[in-house]
């Protein structure tokens, strides 16, 4: 009995151990990802990065406005297109589709959408949008983005959900409630935590994509907001940059991967204390 | 002049978002709510950004090759700066510049090979040439400085082929009488994703060895014999300083750039250059280009004492039967303008510009070849 | 749903004063949001239909050419447009396999250490720092991969596995730093973020009744997450793991410079490889030919085809289980 108990407390502590080495070595590749981004990239990031064009190779002032603000276009229209489908399909697969065939199905499709090569999402938006409208356009960029966010959004609203206990969803159908409302003001309020990690998931995958922008909403060097023509975008420009020869690209280039992180980072923090503070006035 | 240009761009963008904001203010006094006001910013800030675009700036799409990609866009920039005329072009790769123009969904595309005579027919497209480069073998070896290893075009191919495995080979020492070549093995690095760069280095060897012709090909994308592949000239550079004894081939300016050693390769003539400006210029000047239907030259191999054996130009394609005359018009003129006033930008850039010979050839084509759909004259401008 | 939120239980008491007959609005609400749900669901199949179509279409060149064949031989070669898929689709496989088996224990540990072990004060910035490892752009892992892992794995590691097990099959070739094993490490890394932060949500998510009750018996925290956290979660888990599965089998650009993107077939972990990802995004750019293309397309159905058959058979293997432990 008692050398059963050491070899349990023994156990656990090897565990825990483990967990925590692999905790540490996670967060050790993090830091040292990061630091070399921030190391490499901070000293492009001044003023004129904010607010002024590209320029060309051997021009100082260079900087990536347009680019930043069509990447921030692109992604929050990508958002409103994917996010809504996406919580919609996931509810259906928690909800409605315990156990169908037809469910399975979507199931199996969303997993095998979320490996799709996100060129291979260019490509098809591409010979689906880009060349019957013959023209380059944000429309076209956003959508290949949308499709790359949808599978994750709507595979991590059904995990969520599934997760929520059915004696919350009994409690307020016995109140009488309608499904549809027990869904919002209930299942989806308790999932909600863990949906928005789906979320913020699918956005920073999106946000270091290059492939599916490069023939869908190309790329400009010029002011462009209008979602019908080509559109400027970081990691178009980023990709550009990196692999150019020139020294002051270069340096851009780690200025955009930076800038990325930390708008990412920016997005996920205010969204979590977003969150914080919704559940704190509910409680 | 730079700093006119900036205002000159940034004036009205104020102006707007000023009568913007003011209009929006007047409006809504009341209502001066924090959510309020940062909307109107941000739809001010739309206007405003969204204005240039609405004012009847000529907008000109293009796209294609990686190589051009820098003197292109600053090219673009100098001429924006003068004309307000906004030249969009995006390096998408050569083969996605032929699709796109095929396809119709750019003005014009760009590729660092040429097309065939009977391809450009066959798609209504016309060609010709814009700026010139070099692409030079690179060596990473203990002792050897840039441009001291000489090269016959039969070694270097022997070599890509992997039937020269070591430095201190036979072949390779004869061409270099008192160099000290290490025994260490060869490590080839070449190009993992298709490129033009490839297309014009595999064209030269295959025009210098007989068995590569046979065995290998010319091709953006190769089935190499052997060797380690890197993404773009970045990745091919990287893997060559870091490797010991490897040889790989990258853009002039990448070569330059990163200060790596470059080689001299024996050309025609006989005699063992280096890459330069001045060397790729020489074969250049010493191509026919009168003697070549729709442009169709590769500059490689080209007679000539100085000439560097692996250079090559990047092409334009445009359709020939134009639907909009006066955008066509824009364009050839924004050409015009590199031809004539482009060159010492290209040089800065490490490019080399188009002899005027060229130039004169590729406008009288322009105004013979490329016309309206009802086949009126788009060229000469005036 | 925002104007809820001064209303403490608005889920309950809304319904409760909702004007509408019991059972009529509440059938029509329940019908329109089924429809719309359902609609959403069968949207994602048709997209996918559209997806798999027009790859079916596109490719329709190099299939007839090739035929199955084109699934047998390792050839790649645009220059005499033979074209085979064999390379690319073990080296997708083979640094599939390698990210997998090293993220995804680690990503358990880090699950398990954000949800039960660390200290409160380090949860929320630890867990949010992991979360920003998916915000990388994925060229920045290929660089760091390229520049830092591939100089330490090619001077250190290999030759240090060389030297004791230089004879095994799996360790053969010259040391580098790059190839099939690099590759899955940079893709280990990448997904990480993704499997742990999930998993960190379904960990969260046990209900903290059963954990109690658990510990309450005495249970060690190891005992309370093999038996209670890790089964309650489980579907959550391989959601999580099918996620960074798809990540890592669909990752072009990081792949893409520490490969070495050989067209080969080369069992050795050290050898340069392909992945059917790595190999469109390094050409489809450039390619020019039609069967070319073509066959660069059918390279992208067969990955659509080799995910579809990796997922079913991971489902029905999990079916399987489920039964065995009588769920």
């Amino acid at each position: 009995m008692n050398c059963r108990r050491v070899r349990r407390k023994f156990v656990n502590a090897l565990v825990l151990f483990l967990s925590g080495v692999a905790a540490l070595i996670g967060l050790a590749m993090l830091a040292w990802i990061l630091t070399d981004t921030a190391f490499k990239g901070i000293s492009a990031i001044n003023w004129d990065f904010f607010t002024k064009l590209p320029a060309p190779p051997g021009e100082e002032h260079g900087g990536l406005a347009n680019a930043i603000v069509g990447t921030l276009i692109l992604t929050a229209t990508a958002t409103v297109m994917s996010v809504p489908f996406g919580i919609l399909a996931g509810i259906y697969l928690a909800e409605f589709g315990r156990g169908g065939k037809l469910a399975a199905a979507v199931r199996l499709v969303a997993d095998v959408l979320t490996s799709a090569p996100s060129i291979v999402v260019g490509v098809f938006v591409y010979l689906a949008l880009v060349r019957p409208l013959g023209h380059f356009s944000g429309w076209a960029g956003a959508a290949a983005l949308a499709i790359l966010m949808l599978p994750v959004v709507t595979r991590t609203t059904e995990e969520m959900l599934n997760l929520v206990p059915d004696a919350m969803r009994e409690a307020a159908l016995a109140l009488g409630a309608p499904y549809w409302r027990m869904m919002f003001q209930v299942a989806l309020r308790a999932a909600m935590s863990g949906m928005l990690t789906g979320i913020l998931l699918s956005v920073s995958r999106v946000a270091g994509e290059t492939a599916p922008l490069l023939f869908t909403s190309l790329n400009s060097p010029y002011w462009a907001v209008n979602l019908n023509q080509p559109m400027p975008s970081l990691t178009v420009t980023l990709f550009n940059y990196a692999m150019s020869p020139y020294e002051e690209w270069h340096s851009l280039a780690w200025g955009a991967a930076f800038l990325i992180t930390m708008s990412v980072l920016a997005f996920t923090i205010l969204s979590r204390l977003w969150l914080r503070g919704v559940n704190r006035e509910r409680s | 002049m730079k700093s006119l240009g900036e205002n000159a761009n940034a004036e009205p963008m104020l102006q707007n978002a000023e009568a913007a904001t003011s209009a929006q203010n007047n409006r809504s006094k009341k209502r001066k709510t924090m959510k309020r006001t940062l909307t109107t910013l941000i739809a001010a800030a739309f206007v405003a950004l969204g204005a240039p675009a609405f004012a009847g700036a000529i907008v000109i799409t293009g796209a294609g090759a990686t190589f051009p990609y820098p003197i292109y866009g600053k090219w673009a920039h100098a001429y924006n700066r003068l004309t307000g005329v906004k030249l969009n072009y995006q390096s998408i790769g050569s083969g996605g510049g032929i699709k796109q123009i095929k396809a119709g969904t750019v003005d014009f595309g760009a590729s660092d090979a040429p097309l065939k005579p009977e391809e450009l027919d066959k798609f209504g497209l016309a060609q010709f040439p814009m700026i010139m480069g070099g692409v030079c073998p690179v060596v990473n070896l203990k002792g050897i400085a840039a441009n001291q290893l000489r090269l016959t075009p039969r070694v270097l191919a022997d070599i890509f082929l992997g039937r020269i495995r070591k430095w201190n080979d036979p072949a390779i020492a004869a061409a270099n009488p008192g160099a000290r070549l290490p025994r260490r093995g060869i490590t080839v690095v070449h190009r993992a994703d298709g490129s033009g760069t490839t297309w014009i280095f595999t064209d030269y060897l295959s025009k210098v060895s007989p068995e590569w012709k046979k065995r290998v090909g010319v091709g953006k994308a190769v089935s190499w014999p052997v060797g380690v592949g890197g993404k773009g000239n970045e990745g091919v550079a990287a893997f060559v300083r870091r490797i010991r004894g490897a040889i790989g081939y990258v853009e002039y300016a990448y070569a330059l750039q990163n200060r790596m050693a470059t080689v001299r390769i024996q050309n025609r003539s006989g005699s063992f250059v280096a890459p330069a400006a001045d060397s790729f210029q020489a074969a250049a000047a010493g191509a026919d280009w009168e003697r070549a239907p729709g442009f169709y030259m590769v500059l490689t191999d080209q007679p000539g004492e100085k000439s560097w054996p692996i250079t090559g130009a990047s092409f334009i394609l445009m359709h020939k039967k134009q639907a909009k005359p006066s955008k066509a018009r824009e364009i050839l003129k924004f050409w015009d303008w590199c031809y004539r006033h482009g060159a010492q930008a290209a040089l800065e850039l490490n490019y080399v510009p188009m002899p005027e010979k060229v130039a004169q050839l590729a406008e009288a084509m322009w105004a013979e070849k490329i016309r309206g759909v009802n086949g009126e004259r788009i060229w000469p401008a005036n | 749903m925002p104007q809820d939120e001064h209303n403490g239980r608005a889920g309950v008491e809304g319904v409760n004063a909702a004007p509408s007959a019991p059972g009529v609005g509440r059938s029509a609400g329940d019908a329109i949001f089924r429809f719309l749900t359902t609609g959403a669901g069968v949207g994602l199949l048709l997209l996918i239909a559209a997806m798999a179509a027009v790859l079916w279409q596109q490719s329709a060149l190099s299939r007839a050419k090739f035929g199955w064949g084109f699934l047998a031989h390792a050839v790649w070669n645009p220059v005499t447009e033979n074209f085979g898929a064999l390379g690319a689709m073990y080296g997708t496989a083979a640094t599939t396999a390698i990210a997998l088996l090293v993220a995804v224990p680690i990503s358990l540990g880090i699950g398990l250490f954000l949800a039960e072990l660390a200290p409160q004060w380090l949860r929320v910035p630890a867990g949010t720092a992991i979360e920003l490892l998916a915000a990388v752009p994925s060229i920045v892992y290929g660089m760091w991969g390229l520049f830092v892992l591939a100089p330490i794995m090619g001077d250190v590691v290999q030759p240090w596995i060389q030297e004791r097990f230089g004879d095994f099959f799996l360790f053969s070739g010259p040391p580098i730093g790059i190839g099939i094993l690099s590759a899955g490490l940079v893709l280990a890394l990448m997904i990480l973020p993704f499997i742990s932060s999930v998993i960190r949500d379904v960990f969260l998510m046990t209900p903290s009744a059963l954990k109690e009750s658990a510990y309450g018996m005495g249970a060690t925290t190891w005992e309370v997450a093999r038996d209670i956290m890790i089964p309650y979660g489980r579907k959550g888990i391989i959601g999580a793991i099918t996620l960074g599965l798809g990540r890592a089998l669909g990752e072009t650009m990081a792949v893409t410079f520490v490969i070495g993107n050989a067209h080969e077939l080369n069992f050795s972990l050290f050898a340069l490889g392909n992945s059917i990802a790595s190999t469109l995004a390094n050409e489809f750019t450039e390619a020019d030919g039609d069967v070319y293309l073509s066959a660069l397309i059918e390279l992208g159905l067969v990955l659509f085809l080799m995910t579809f058959v990796i997922l079913s058979v991971a489902q029905i293997w999990l079916r399987r289980m489920g039964k065995r432990e009588g769920r």
